[in-house]
């Protein structure tokens, strides 16, 4: 902005940010993340009063369908899965900006088609210019429909003075990448046209509110970081499980595999908030400085075959259906390596957690769906109870619920009512859904927002991307060259060899 | 489960509510506040109804006072909602005979401890709210200048006796205004000259849009009538031309600026419940609202 604009005041806390004028297009309109995600997250935010007037939508795809045909798709879709009830009023505004481009990635004359149609918003709808472009697709077609939107114009806003210039961006989602250098080439593709603060890598767990909750319960407080350190934590777990099995991904699941699918991203991006150092402001350079020196600290265990462990999915039972096995699913073959469950001991080499091993694991077909991250403190140095007493206490702990349940538990030792001094472990707990509002806003919602506003602290960027390969690529090779994934039957808590790994510890891992 | 006292102590209803929150497993262990309602009979239905809506989002504890007949003995009868359909708790505290003048020491010994209190006057407007002994108890106190007869003088009379924590919901009312105007002004625009909102006859939403308006231009700018409903138009008088807003249907509104398309966006007027979901979202004083309304201190002299 050139100019001060005078109705927005710091201390005026009522008025919301807006997204300026402009266009979202969207390529991948027919996936299911679109459909459930997406389309409803910009409902939900012009439901909320916060897309600009004249908001416009542009679908791209290979169907043969009219504008209303796209806006039925998103009509149904908004229906089904928005969160925010279904306003006429609103829909009507949102549906007079939506647009459908049909055609394919190679099709010259398509992408000239778009560049018509949004010139044409501008024209009619006062988009101004201002386009986001949303890559919903497998990142195979990244160069191509990146090298499009460069041959047709669509990349490079005009001139203009400054601060009055159009803006591009470009939404990216995982995987980022399979290792180290195809990330770096799956970068250099999208940087060959767009500018690195014109891309916006969207880690949808960094969108949600426990997730930014995290700087704020340990930023904000006095009573956590005082404790928040070697000292006291004996050791974090980091845990993302899903109940389900791989459904319909298999052509995108089979090869990529637990680690890189759900390790390198999510899992790193919780291990950086958890043990990052204080950053000296929220801004997203300082952000990233901090989350960036913490990932670089990462250390692998020495002996990777006892500091990590994969499993694949038996047959069995998962919540009382009894589900086929990964290598009988649909579209794998009976000889795939892919794991579908990994877990990570790793080291952060700083002052504050030398020696205090972060433990990440995640896995399909667990018994239920849930992710945390988990502090567990050390015992006590001295109990002055006899051992009968405390038989029943566990270690203290913080728990940061993610999903579902947002929220936190503080987990200590308290005294049983009665004759007898008998101590036992009780939580404290602060739940989302509890204490503010039932409905707070979709992760999508956030991040799509920022996008539009142009606010990128909670898109990590290249940089945290290849540092996370960095931890990833020696665990992927060592996999690659010793033996295959143990099985575990669908419905149990995973492998063997992983409770081993935290046996060999004397620890164990939480309950799923 | 709704549990009906009469001639009852707030001793007794403590007992009952907590006897109702063990019936039920530990529902409400995470209200966020205590909302003390004070209305009549005639009003309570509506207000109890929006609030109770409201602590979906901002789980509370509601208790209504209803203050009736003074001249009877005084008596104390209390009707608890426990586990209905929102997460908090709502206790109708209906006050008779002299006790109507001592709600307050029915009131405080039932607010929740650790947490903030929020009173809120649904149909009536004290003459000092933060000197209300209901208004004291609250550290948020929320009016509704236009549920008087002549809303400007209730804005005047605010003003007066404004103390931080006051906020009002004719304000509230003026937050998707103002966000649509600020973001309006997002874009770049020559430098704006003048205004004007325009309301149906006696909206103090539109003399505090404008008031706002002219507070952070440093321009005039006036209120003209107009059919309604509620808000209508906000035009800003500009070297490179007019801006201009107009809702005239209540629904949708109408962005004009000079050389460009005009463009749409839905801006429906909210209701009690959406209202005093944003009111209870910030509990610490709200500057902007002090700021604008001391505008209104000597405005019933100036208004013609």
């Amino acid at each position: 902005m050139s100019t001060v604009n005078p109705l927005r005041d710091p201390r005026d806390r009522r008025i919301p940010r807006v997204a300026g004028p402009c266009v979202l297009v969207l390529f991948g309109v027919t996936g299911d993340l679109s459909r459930k995600k997406l389309m409803p997250a910009v409902y939900d935010l012009a439901n909320r009063g916060l897309l600009p007037p004249g908001f416009s939508l542009v679908g791209f795809a290979r169907r043969d369908w009219e504008h209303e045909d796209f806006a039925q798709v998103i009509h149904d879709a908004v229906k089904e899965h928005a969160r925010t009830p279904f306003n006429d009023t609103v829909w009507q505004q949102l549906a007079e900006g939506i647009r459908f481009v049909p055609g394919e990635f190679a099709d010259d004359a398509a992408f000239d088609r778009l560049a018509e149609t949004v010139a044409q918003l501008d024209e009619e709808r006062g988009t101004g210019g201002n386009y986001a472009f949303y890559l919903s697709v497998p990142p195979k077609f990244f160069p191509e429909v990146v090298a499009q939107l460069k041959r047709s114009g669509l990349s490079s806003p005009p001139e203009g003075p400054p601060g009055r210039r159009p803006w591009r961006r470009v939404v990216i989602e995982k995987p980022f990448g399979h290792d180290l250098a195809s990330a770096r080439q799956l970068n250099e593709i999208v940087n060959s046209v767009f500018g690195s603060d014109s891309v916006f890598r969207i880690d949808h767990y960094l969108g949600k509110e426990t997730v930014q909750n995290i700087l704020a319960l340990r930023f904000a407080n006095t009573m956590y970081e005082p404790i928040w350190n070697r000292s006291y934590v004996d050791h974090v777990q980091i845990t993302m499980s899903e109940d389900i099995g791989i459904g319909g991904r298999a052509g995108y699941y089979d090869g990529i595999g637990a680690a890189r699918d759900v390790i390198q991203n999510h899992l790193m991006q919780l291990l950086a908030l958890t043990a990052m150092e204080e950053p000296v402001s929220f801004d997203a350079v300082s952000l990233r400085a901090e989350k960036e020196k913490v990932l670089s600290a990462v250390r692998l265990p020495e002996d990777l075959a006892t500091g990590t462990a994969r499993g694949q999915y038996a047959a069995g039972w998962q919540g009382g259906v009894e589900v086929p096995g990964y290598l009988e699913e649909d579209g794998i073959a009976p000889d795939s390596r892919t794991e579908t469950y990994a877990a990570l001991k790793l080291g952060v080499d700083t002052r504050r957690w030398a020696g205090v091993p972060f433990y990440l694991r995640t896995g399909k077909r667990l018994p239920r769906r849930m992710t945390e991250i988990a502090l567990l403190f050390q015992r006590a140095p001295h109990l002055p109870f006899s051992a009968t007493d405390t038989k029943e206490l566990g270690q203290n702990a913080i728990v940061i619920r993610v999903q579902p349940d947002e929220g936190v538990t503080v987990r200590f030792g308290s005294k049983v009512p009665g004759s007898a001094m008998e101590v036992r472990d009780v939580n404290m707990d602060f739940a989302y859904g509890e204490s503010f509002t039932e409905n707070s806003p979709e992760a999508y919602e956030r991040l799509l927002l920022d996008v539009l506003i142009g606010d990128p602290p909670l898109f990590p960027r290249h940089r945290e991307v290849e540092l996370s390969w960095e931890v990833l690529d020696p665990v992927e090779e060592f996999w690659a060259e010793h033996g295959k994934p143990d099985q575990y039957p669908a419905g149990s808590t995973g492998p063997a060899s992983a409770e081993a790994l935290m046996a060999r510890d004397g620890r164990a891992w939480r309950r799923l | 489960m709704m549990i009906d006292l009469t001639d009852t102590s707030t001793g007794a209803i403590n007992d009952a509510l907590r006897q109702a929150r063990l019936r039920l497993g530990g529902v409400a262990s995470g209200m966020v506040l205590t909302l003390v309602i004070v209305t009549d009979e005639g009003a309570q239905y509506d207000a109890a109804r929006a609030a109770s809506a409201a602590s979906r989002q901002h789980p509370c504890r509601i208790l209504v006072v209803i203050i009736r007949r003074p001249k009877d003995r005084s008596r104390l009868d209390a009707e608890i909602r426990v586990g209905e359909t929102s997460p908090g708790e709502t206790v109708l505290l209906r006050m008779y005979g002299p006790l109507g003048q001592h709600a307050d020491s029915v009131v405080a010994p039932l607010l929740l401890p650790d947490t903030p209190v929020v009173t809120w006057w649904p149909d009536i407007v004290p003459p000092i709210p933060a000197q209300d002994p209901m208004g004291a108890l609250a550290q948020r106190r929320v009016t509704d200048a236009a549920a008087g007869d002549s809303p400007r003088d209730v804005l005047s009379k605010l003003a007066a006796g404004y103390q931080p924590g006051d906020t009002d919901l004719s304000w509230t009312r003026a937050t998707a205004w103002r966000s649509l105007l600020a973001a309006t002004l997002d874009q770049p625009s020559g430098e704006i000259t003048g205004g004007a909102v325009g309301a149906e006859a006696g909206n103090p939403t539109a003399d505090l849009i404008a008031a706002w308006l002219s507070l952070r231009l440093g321009v005039p700018v006036a209120t003209e009538p107009t059919g309604g409903p509620g808000i209508t138009e906000v035009r800003f008088t500009s070297a490179e031309g007019d801006i201009a807003i107009c809702r005239p249907d209540g629904r949708v509104a109408h962005l004009s600026r000079p050389g460009q398309p005009e463009r749409r966006v839905a801006l429906h007027r909210r209701d009690t419940t959406e209202l005093l979901e944003e009111e209870l979202r910030r509990l610490d004083p709200d500057d902007v609202y002090a700021d604008v309304l001391a505008t209104f201190r000597h405005a019933a002299v100036a208004v013609p």
